[in-house]
């Protein structure tokens, strides 16, 4: 391919053999067949300590911009108390959870581990994908600090989304707000279970689509919602979001509506990563 | 060769402030297409194998970091590229109308075919919100930037051939 252009090849020849080349590419990734792993693992050399870099000027820079606008001990305690409030959120929302749950599950209650057990890796958001069609993001670690393909993202006690490339020092992390993420979810009340969907159309309004709940079981504004058991790649019970409305759908048969994620994905800066995967999760 | 590098260098840094510094300039959650301007001035400005080997590059760097599927971004660039190249017998000096122009129109025919492939594919219909919500806002931005950056890609351009110029006479002028 690097050499075709000594050939003096007519740029239509060049162009239908690099359509071949696109095409067989898309379709040997498609299948599985071959990984570009290492493809991706150069790219992501050339192209990553700068995103790294510019990342950490804008965060310099910002920094530098709060501490004109006030002394930096607020900015400080701002930072603390948000940490807490975090780490209090994650707290309650355990609670209420186990709080339902302790009943029925009390004999089985070593086996089932909270995600807040699991070890968790922090990492930065570094970049964001160029389109503006997807929800992608670049963040700062990868296979060296035992980051896999399929590992859960949460930032500030909720889900952000779910890592879908690796390099050995970046991953890629899809967001639940992208177009193409479908979570199974439930509340935690009633343990119903409902899908959470993102949509394009709504990102703007920060919200996310919830569908296919069950009539019946009518659940209410502002119940909250938590990732379910039966996900295949979500762990359980991590927190999503609140319900901000509700819909009977034309059928009769289910429910649909809005839901107000417990992340600000416009705002979106440290994450952390569970180093559990969910397969492994039931052995 | 040097101008091999230099385009190299452009692409990687065109795509690293896309993705980082015009991320966070979004207004309304929509970041300007920098690498479709790329792509577009350099098909327009050098013709349709240069404009076919820059969007080839530019796509690939999309599918191999933010892409499951390697190849689809590449291909659509690609042909960006190459369908642009065939305005390069009208590109003239210091005219910025039609390059601009030539922008808005390939930005909006990548964003049809990304809703195409990725979208309605998937049964997502309802394409007028896509197109108030994504499509239009896209292509405004972009236009609006290239406005900007053709001017300096440009300019890349006109060293380029000056260089080219130097090299070719250089034999014949030396002793």
């Amino acid at each position: 391919m690097k050499r075709k252009k000594k050939f003096q090849l007519n740029s239509k020849h060049l162009l239908i053999a690099l359509t071949f080349v696109c095409i067989s590419a898309a379709a040997l990734t498609v299948t599985n067949k071959a990984s570009a792993g290492p493809l991706r693992t150069v790219v992501g050399y050339a192209v990553v300590p700068f995103q790294n870099g510019i990342n950490q000027v804008g965060k310099w820079l910002g920094s530098r911009g709060q501490r004109f606008k006030n002394a930096d001990k607020l900015a400080k305690e701002n930072a603390e108390l948000k940490e807490h409030i975090d780490s209090l959120n994650e707290q309650n929302n355990l609670l209420v959870q186990q709080q339902s749950e302790l009943g029925d599950l009390k004999k089985l209650y070593q086996l089932d581990k909270d995600y807040s057990e699991y070890d968790k890796v922090a990492a930065e958001v570094i970049a964001r994908d160029p389109g503006n069609w997807f929800n992608t993001f670049t963040i700062n670690r990868g296979s060296k600090q035992g980051i896999q393909k399929d590992m859960n993202v949460i930032s500030g006690g909720g889900l952000v989304g779910l890592v879908t490339e690796v390099g050995p020092n970046w991953a890629a992390v899809q967001s639940i707000i992208d177009d193409s993420s479908n979570v199974s979810a439930m509340t935690v009340s009633t343990n119903d279970t409902c899908i959470v969907s993102g949509d394009l159309r709504l990102m703007e309004q920060g919200k996310l689509a919830l569908g296919q709940m069950k009539s019946e079981d009518a659940v209410t504004v502002g119940e909250k919602i938590v990732t379910s058991e039966i996900s295949d790649k979500y762990l359980k019970g991590i927190l999503i979001g609140y319900v901000s409305e509700v819909n009977e759908d034309s059928n009769h048969l289910t429910n649909s509506g809005y839901l107000i994620p417990v992340v600000d994905f416009e705002h979106i800066s440290d994450v952390l990563v569970i180093k559990q995967l969910k397969q492994t999760g039931g052995n | 060769m040097r101008r091999k590098v230099t385009i190299a260098i452009l692409i990687i840094f065109t795509f690293i402030i896309q993705t980082t510094i015009f991320q966070r300039l979004s207004i309304a959650s929509v970041a300007p297409n920098l690498l479709l301007i790329l792509t577009v001035s350099f098909g327009f400005m050098q013709g349709k194998k240069s404009g076919m080997w820059i969007g080839f590059f530019c796509g690939l760097c999309i599918d191999l970091l933010y892409s499951q599927t390697i190849g689809i971004n590449a291909l659509v660039y690609m042909f960006i590229g190459y369908l642009n190249g065939f305005l390069y017998k009208v590109f003239y000096d210091e005219d910025i109308k039609v390059p601009v122009l030539l922008i808005g129109v390939s930005d909006l025919g990548y964003c049809l075919v990304t809703y195409a492939l990725y979208f309605l594919m998937r049964v997502r219909l309802g394409f007028t919100s896509y197109l108030q919500h994504v499509i239009i806002p896209e292509v405004v931005y972009t236009v609006v930037i290239s406005i900007i950056f053709y001017r300096l890609l440009y300019k890349l351009n006109q060293k380029f051939v000056e260089n080219e110029m130097e090299g070719q006479e250089l034999p014949w002028l030396k002793r």
